[in-house]
């Protein structure tokens, strides 16, 4: 199986730029960008400090909107949304997974998970099942009415996976989601994600550290808003 | 499921304020201060108000009352052992208002005749009034046992006297007084009739520190014969005579609206007759209008006070809210990326908001019920509590959350989402 051109595209970035000015001085973190992420597929999206790797995944995220050229997701575009329209696609097709959790301290695993799914009009049925079945996928089946603040780091991003998995998405999102771990914890959350991946989850995930881009199917490495290079590391799935 | 939804937001909300309880407290006391202090004095207000109402019109609010006071002592000197003071309502007064005032319907005299009240080893001051059988209608005293005083016992000029239900009980505390004598002075006087006690009234000459009113009433010609116009006081070694021809007439008016008109007349006549002002003229009606106008007087200012003190819990409420916002500027990127659109946020914030100024509402809405109970029991006033005050201090104290929560909540709404992910 190759991901060339038999996967429908889930989000296709078409001439982006997104440009910052700091009064005179202007910043183009990302520069006439174009590229297409693919159903199934598993990217590592790597570069140096402010090459506009956080920029391209708010996009991707549409949580922050282009200066110039289109973004759809699964072919919707998203330039004639409005704000609510994109909430609502965040909340229905997107999941996010992020540097340092961003767990709700408020609320305990289970209510955490089930966050993006407040604010769905009509919950899917059985929804609460589901939660607890992700909670047990990530292996937190015990603990359900902990806070974020009585479990440990890597508990907790397991925690951000399964709130990210909730609303079953086309897209998942991770920003240095291994960033905050050590060694044998972030192996465990990469797992995770190849594990994400080998279910034919579409997944891009920014990093600094080598070892976890080349672990990635697909590499994908920034320079000043560009795309500087383009590495498959396997082909398919696992 | 909307009503779900709201529930799940509210039960978030409370969650989120049980992270800063202390702070959520002292958050509440501004709303529960200003909705406590419009109940209390509300009631308070009302009680007060409603006892004075009744007073004035259990004096009568179509009767006119004219009353001798004795002037201030200009030429009194402490050398004269004996000497006679003369003033106050004359018998003149009197025939005047009988023949001359229209309007007037009834007109009943009082003498006040300053004995004691004895039966057997136990003695009363209390106010004897001799006077009319009319007096009880004019007044509305009302019988409790036995019957008031009659023209047959005025013809007879009999003996007889009907005293209040305390006189009685502290009289005759273990059986029915009618049928009993009293020695009034140095005469013996049947009970015919006792009256039912009415509170005193703040107009009512004042007898040592008495919730009620002790009242004894004779015939006004049996008071006459035995006392005559004279009366001895006897005061700090020196006797001093006191001579007044009647101490009260009240004047029954046949329709209020002529209330003013006789009270004016009277006015007149009194300051014609009188070269000192040896009277007073009390007009319920007129005290009644004018406790009416100092209840609105209280009412606006007790508005203007409840307006200050909630819109300083308000702007106390928006304060807390306003830091909470900048505080929770993470939570709301992490909603906001999860799918919160702008009118969850807005919902959130402005639950809890109003969360906080309900609950303070509710705290407030207890203390304003409990400061009138305390303020009756502890200082004897009345106190009303209307039903519609903690209805409405409840709806005022959640519209103040909503209307101090909303720019909270707009600013949390249109935060940038990106921006507020990034905020420490
Ligand atoms: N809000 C902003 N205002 C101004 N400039 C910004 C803003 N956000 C990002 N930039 C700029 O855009 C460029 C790309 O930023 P971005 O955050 O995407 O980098 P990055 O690749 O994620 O870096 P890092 O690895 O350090 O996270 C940087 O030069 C940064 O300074
Ligand atoms: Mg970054």
């Amino acid at each position: 199986m190759t991901t060339t051109a038999a996967a429908a595209p889930v989000a296709a970035l078409e001439h982006i730029s997104r440009v910052y000015r700091m009064g005179q001085t202007e910043v183009r973190a990302l520069d006439d960008f174009s590229f297409t992420f693919r159903q199934g597929e598993y990217w590592a999206v790597m570069g140096s400090s402010g090459s506009g790797k956080s920029t391209l995944l708010n996009i991707l995220g549409c949580l922050d909107r282009p200066n110039e050229g289109s973004y759809k997701v699964r072919g919707e575009d998203t330039q004639d949304l409005d704000d609510d329209a994109l909430s609502e696609l965040r909340s229905r097709h997107l999941g996010f997974v992020f540097q340092n959790y961003n767990l709700l301290p408020q609320l305990n695993v289970l209510e955490n998970i089930l966050v993006p799914i407040f604010y769905q009009d009509v919950p899917p049925e059985g929804i609460e099942e589901r939660a607890v079945e992700l909670a047990r996928r990530v292996g937190l089946g015990t603990r359900l009415h902990h806070r974020p603040t009585e479990l440990s780091g890597g508990q907790q991003q397991r925690v951000a996976i399964a709130r990210a998995l909730i609303n079953d998405p086309a897209l998942i999102l991770a920003d240095e989601a291994t960033g905050n771990l050590d060694s044998t914890t972030a192996q465990e959350i990469l797992a995770l994600l190849d594990e994400l991946h080998g279910e034919g989850k579409t997944i891009v995930l920014v990093t600094h550290e080598a070892s976890v881009g080349n672990r990635a199917q697909h590499l994908l490495r920034l320079k000043d808003g560009r795309i500087e290079e383009v590495k498959h590391n396997r082909e398919g799935k696992l | 499921m909307i009503r779900g939804a709201l529930w799940r937001t509210v039960r978030l909300g409370v969650g989120s304020l049980m992270l800063h309880k202390l702070r959520s407290m002292l958050t509440t006391l501004g709303v529960l201060f200003g909705v406590s202090s419009v109940i209390a004095m509300l009631a308070i207000g009302e009680g007060a108000s409603k006892q004075a109402q009744d007073q004035i019109r259990a004096l009568g609010s179509q009767n006119v009352i004219m009353r001798s006071i004795k002037p201030r002592e200009d030429f009194a000197t402490g050398s004269q052992a004996t000497r006679v003071v003369s003033y106050g309502l004359l018998n003149e007064d009197l025939a005047r208002v009988e023949k001359t005032f229209p309007g007037v319907k009834r007109v009943v005299p009082v003498r006040e005749i300053p004995l004691e009240v004895r039966h057997q080893d136990r003695a009363l001051n209390p106010r004897v009034m001799s006077t009319l059988p009319i007096y009880r209608d004019v007044t509305g005293r009302v019988v409790s046992e036995g019957r008031f005083l009659t023209a047959a016992d005025e013809a007879a000029v009999a003996n007889v006297c009907v005293m209040s239900d305390e006189v009685a009980r502290y009289l005759f505390p273990f059986q029915s007084p009618i049928g009993e004598k009293v020695k009034i002075g140095a005469d013996y006087y049947v009970v015919v009739g006792t009256t039912l006690s009415r509170k005193r009234l703040g107009s009512d000459p004042a007898l040592a520190g008495e919730v009620s009113a002790s009242e004894v009433f004779i015939p006004l010609e049996t008071g006459r014969k035995w006392y005559g116009d004279m009366q001895v006081k006897i005061r700090s070694g020196s006797r001093e005579m006191e001579e007044v021809q009647l101490h009260e007439i009240v004047m029954e008016v046949d329709a209020p609206e002529n209330v003013p008109m006789v009270a004016a007349a009277a006015r007149e006549m009194l300051a014609r007759n009188h070269r000192q002002r040896d009277y007073e003229l009390v007009v319920p009606l007129e005290l009644l209008l004018q406790a009416e106008e100092t209840k609105r007087t209280f009412n606006i200012v007790l508005g203007s006070i409840a307006g200050i003190s909630l819109l300083v819990g308000g702007i106390g409420i928006m304060n807390v809210m306003l830091a909470t916002v900048t505080e929770r500027t993470r939570e709301i990127g992490i909603r906001r990326a999860l799918g919160a659109k702008r009118r969850h946020i807005v919902t959130q914030f402005l639950v809890e908001t109003v969360v906080l100024s309900v609950s303070g509402g509710i705290l407030g809405v207890a203390l304003g019920l409990l400061i009138p109970m305390y303020v009756e029991y502890k200082y004897m006033m009345p106190t009303i509590v209307t039903p519609f005050s903690p209805v409405i201090a409840f709806g005022i104290s959640v519209g103040v959350g909503i209307v101090f929560g909303l720019y909270p909540a707009w600013r949390a709404a249109n935060m940038d989402p990106v921006e507020a992910l990034r905020h420490e």
